[in-house]
C-alpha cells in the first residue's frame, strides 16, 4: 500500500537556466500580441523573441527565449498551450538544439582602432558589411554567448549601435523542432 | 444570402433561443436579420445587463449564453461582463459590431479596438476580415465557449461585412488545430488517486466551480458517500454537494465556516476538484493546510500546480473522471471506519462554531435572519443569483443550496450589479422556476436600469435587497481594519426603492418588521412579474467568521 509520505509534488520548478521556447503558431493577425500579452499579464520576462514563417505558409515559428531562475516553465507553457492559435511548443533541450542569432554592430573606427576591430571580427568569423571613415559595420551569428563575447571586446572601441535579432533554433538530427 | 441571414442560421444552428443585446449603427444589419429570424431577441437596457444576463442564462441552464453590442461604447460596456465570465469559467459568445473595414484604424465614429481591449479577459476571439469566415468563426466560437474549461468567446463583425452577400451551406465541423482540451483523466493517476484516498485518515473534498460546470453534482455526491469523505465547496461551487448532507461542512475561505477550514488546516489529504486555490480559499498560502498532500483534477492544466503544487495531478473533465475514481476507491476496500476519530475532531469544531449571530428581540430584521427568511419563504427551492458584498456571503453562507445551478454569483471577478441582470437571464433561461435576486443597496444600483426590460419581456425576478444604507463589506473593513474611519460607505437613504419599482412599472415593496418577514416574502414572492422588495435590516452588521486577508485559516475572527 502507499503511503502519503511518499508522494511527492515535483511542479514549479525553477531550473535555473536559460530556455529556448520554439512555438509553432497559426499564421494569422494578432497572434503576437496575444502571446505578448500573456506574458505582460502573468508577469513573465521574455528575453529574446523572434518570429518569422516556417515551411508551411499556414504556420510561423516564435522561437523565445527566458530565464528559468525567474519562471516556472511549466506554468509558461501550460499558459501558451491555452492559447487557440498555439499548435506546438517546445522547450528545447541545449544539448540537442542549434541555436543561432544574427547581429549587426556599428562600431566607431579610425585609422589606428579599425584593424584591430577587423581582426576580432576574423576571429569570430563575423562580417564586415559597412566601412566609413569613422565607424565600421559588422554582422556575426553565432549563440547568443557568442554575440555576446563580441560585444564585450569590440564595446571599448566605442559602440555605437547594436541590432540583434533574438535567436531562432532548430532541433537537432531528424526529429521535429 | 446576407451573411447576418447566415448568422441567424448559425445561431439556430448552436440551438440559441434567446440572445440579450442592444442595437446601435454598427450592427444595424444584424438587427435587420433579428426582426424576422424568429430568435428571441431581449433588449436590454445596458449592455452590461445583457452580458450579465448571458452569464445568468449559461450559469442557470448550463448552455451558451449570447449577448449582443454595438461597436465603440457597445463593446467596451462589455468589457465587466467578458472579464467576469474569464474568471468564472462561464461559456458566452459576445458577438459585437465594428465599423466598417475601411473605417478601421482611422478612429472612426463608435469606433474602438474590442479584439485588442478584450484580449487578456477572453478565451478567445475572432476579427471577421472576410464575409465567408462568419459561419465558420461562430460555430467555433460556441465549440471553445461550451467545451474544455468554458468561458468567453469575442466575434467582432465589420459592418460592412455583415451585410455582405454570401452562399451559405451549413458547417458541420469545426477546425480548430491548436485546442484540443484533454477531457479524459489519465487512469494511471486516477488509481494513484484512489490508493491515497485509502491510506488516508484525514481527507477532504474541496470541490470547485468546475463541478457544477461539469454537471458532475451526483457523481460527486457518489464519490464522498463512497466513504465518509468530508466535503467542502467554494462560493463557486455552492449546490455542487448538497448542503443538508451531514457529511457538508459548509463553505470554505475567507468567510467560510470554521470547520471546512479547520478541517483543511489539519487534512493530511486534500482532493481538490475543480477548483483554482484562489486566495479567497487559501489565505496566506505558505501556511495553507500544511500537512496535507494534493489531489488536483482540473480540466485546465494550467491551473494544476498554479498556486499550490499538487502531488497527484490529473487532468480531464470531472464527470468523466469522478466515476472512476470513486470506482477505483471502491475497488480497494479500504480499511473502515478510519476516519472515525477525524469526524469527531470535526463534529467538535461543527458544535464550537456554527455559524452564528445575535438575532434580534424586536422587529429589527438581522442581515442573516433575511437569508433564512428567504430560504423558508421560497422553501430553498429556487434559483438565487447574488449580487457582490456582505449580502453575497450571508447569503452562501445562510442558504442551504440543495443542488448545482441554484446559485448563481460573480465569485472571481467579485463585480457589484451582476446580481439583477443574472437572475433575469437565469429566469428567462428557466420560466418555470422562482428566481430570486439577492442584492445589496449598493450593488443593486449599478444594473437597476434591467428592471425596464424585466418589465418588459415579462420576466417575473424578485429582487430582495438588502438594505443597510452602507457599502458594507467596505464599511465592514474600514471598522475592522481602518480605525472605523468610514470613508464614502454611507449611501444614506436613497433611492426611494419602492419608488423606483413603481417607475419601472416593477411591484415595489419595503419590508421592516422581522416578525412578518417570512409571510410577507412569501406574499412578494406570490406577486406576478418583477418585484423589488426593500428590507431593512441592521446597519451595521459584520459578516463572520472570516479570516483577515493574507492570514492563515486557524486565525479566523469572529
Amino acid at each position: 500500500m502507499l503511503s502519503l509520505d511518499e508522494l511527492e509534488a515535483a511542479v514549479g520548478l525553477r531550473t535555473g537556466r536559460k530556455h529556448v521556447l520554439s512555438i509553432l503558431v497559426e499564421n494569422k493577425p494578432g497572434v503576437l500580441t496575444r502571446i505578448a500579452g500573456l506574458f505582460a499579464r502573468r508577469g513573465f520576462n521574455i528575453d529574446t523573441l523572434a518570429v518569422g514563417p516556417t515551411d508551411d505558409e499556414r504556420f510561423s515559428r516564435i522561437t523565445l527565449t527566458l530565464d528559468g531562475a525567474v519562471h516556472p516553465i511549466d506554468q509558461v507553457t501550460k499558459q501558451l498551450h491555452k492559447l487557440v492559435n498555439v499548435l506546438k511548443i517546445r522547450d528545447l533541450e541545449p544539448r540537442d538544439t542549434l541555436a543561432r542569432e544574427l547581429a549587426l554592430f556599428k562600431v566607431s573606427a579610425d585609422g589606428a582602432s579599425r584593424s584591430e576591430v577587423m581582426q576580432i571580427c576574423e576571429i569570430f568569423r563575423g562580417k564586415v558589411v559597412d566601412v566609413t571613415k569613422r565607424a565600421i559595420v559588422v554582422e556575426v551569428t553565432g549563440t547568443c554567448d557568442k554575440v555576446d563575447a563580441f560585444e564585450q571586446l569590440v564595446r571599448p572601441f566605442g559602440l555605437i549601435e547594436m541590432a540583434r535579432t533574438g535567436e531562432i533554433a532548430i532541433a537537432r538530427g531528424r526529429s521535429e523542432t | 444570402m446576407r451573411a447576418v441571414d447566415a448568422l441567424m442560421e448559425c445561431l439556430k444552428a448552436e440551438g440559441v433561443d434567446v440572445v440579450f443585446g442592444l442595437p446601435g449603427g454598427a450592427n444595424l444589419p444584424t438587427y435587420d436579420a433579428f426582426y424576422d429570424a424568429g430568435i428571441r431577441h431581449i433588449l436590454v437596457r445596458h449592455e452590461a445587463g445583457g452580458g450579465h444576463a448571458a452569464e445568468g442564462y449559461a450559469k442557470a441552464t448550463g448552455k451558451v449564453g449570447v449577448s449582443l453590442a454595438t461597436s465603440g461604447p457597445g463593446a467596451t460596456n462589455l468589457i465587466t461582463p467578458i472579464c467576469d465570465a474569464m474568471m468564472d469559467s462561464v461559456p458566452v459568445v459576445f458577438i459585437t459590431g465594428q465599423v466598417r473595414t475601411e473605417l478601421l484604424g482611422t478612429d472612426g465614429f463608435q469606433e474602438a479596438d474590442t479584439i485588442g481591449i478584450t484580449m487578456p479577459v477572453v478565451k478567445h476571439s475572432f476579427m471577421i476580415q472576410h464575409p465567408l469566415e462568419i459561419p465558420r468563426s461562430i460555430h467555433e466560437a460556441f465549440h471553445i465557449a461550451r467545451t474544455g474549461r468554458p468561458g468567453p468567446v469575442v466575434v467582432d463583425i465589420p459592418q460592412d461585412l455583415s451585410r455582405a452577400d454570401i452562399p451559405y451551406e451549413p458547417v458541420a465541423d469545426v477546425r480548430l488545430p491548436g485546442y484540443q482540451p484533454t477531457t479524459e483523466g489519465n487512469q494511471k493517476q486516477i488509481r494513484l488517486a484512489a490508493k491515497a484516498l485509502a491510506n488516508s485518515r484525514r481527507p477532504v473534498i474541496y470541490a470547485g466551480g468546475g463541478v457544477v460546470s461539469a454537471n458532475a453534482g451526483p457523481e460527486l455526491v457518489e464519490l464522498a458517500t463512497s466513504d465518509k469523505f468530508p466535503v467542502t465547496t467554494t462560493v463557486m461551487g455552492l449546490g455542487a454537494f448538497p448542503a443538508p448532507h451531514d457529511q457538508w461542512l459548509g463553505m470554505l475561505g475567507m468567510h467560510g465556516t470554521r470547520s471546512a477550514n479547520y478541517a483543511m488546516d489539519e487534512a493530511d489529504l486534500i482532493i481538490a476538484i475543480g477548483a483554482r486555490f484562489d486566495d479567497r480559499v487559501t489565505g496566506k498560502l505558505s501556511e495553507f493546510a500544511p500537512r496535507a498532500k494534493f489531489i488536483h483534477i482540473d480540466i485546465d492544466p494550467a491551473e494544476i500546480s498554479k498556486n499550490v503544487p499538487a502531488h497527484i495531478p490529473i487532468v480531464g473533465d470531472a464527470k468523466n473522471i469522478i466515476p472512476r475514481l470513486t470506482a477505483e476507491y471502491r475497488a480497494l476496500a479500504a480499511e473502515p471506519n478510519r476516519f472515525d476519530e477525524w469526524w469527531s475532531r470535526i463534529r467538535t469544531w461543527q458544535q464550537r462554531h456554527p455559524l452564528q449571530y445575535e438575532d434580534s428581540t424586536d422587529s429589527e430584521i438581522k442581515p442573516q435572519y433575511m437569508i433564512q427568511a428567504l430560504y423558508e419563504a421560497t422553501g430553498g427551492d429556487a434559483i438565487v443569483a447574488s449580487d457582490v458584498g456582505q449580502h453575497q456571503m450571508w447569503a452562501a453562507q445562510y442558504f442551504a443550496f440543495r443542488e448545482p445551478r441554484l446559485w448563481i454569483n460573480s465569485g472571481g471577478l467579485g463585480t457589484m450589479g451582476f446580481g439583477l441582470p443574472a437572475a433575469m437571464g437565469a429566469k428567462v433561461g428557466c420560466p418555470e422556476r422562482t428566481v430570486v435576486c439577492i442584492a445589496g443597496d449598493g450593488s443593486v444600483q449599478m444594473n437597476a436600469q434591467e428592471l425596464a426590460t424585466c418589465t418588459q419581456e415579462g420576466i417575473g425576478i424578485k429582487v430582495f435587497i438588502m438594505n443597510n444604507g452602507y457599502l458594507g463589506m467596505v464599511r465592514q473593513w474600514q471598522e475592522l481594519f481602518w480605525d472605523k474611519r468610514y470613508s464614502q460607505v454611507d449611501m444614506g437613504d436613497w433611492p426611494d426603492f419602492v419608488k423606483l419599482a413603481d417607475a419601472y412599472g416593477a411591484t415595489g415593496i419595503r419590508l421592516e418588521d422581522k416578525k412578518t418577514l417570512v409571510s410577507d416574502m412569501k406574499e412578494a414572492l406570490a406577486i406576478d412579474g418583477p418585484v423589488l422588495v426593500d428590507v431593512r435590516v441592521t446597519r451595521e452588521e459584520n459578516t463572520y467568521p472570516m479570516i483577515p486577508a493574507g492570514q492563515p485559516a486557524r486565525n479566523m475572527v469572529g
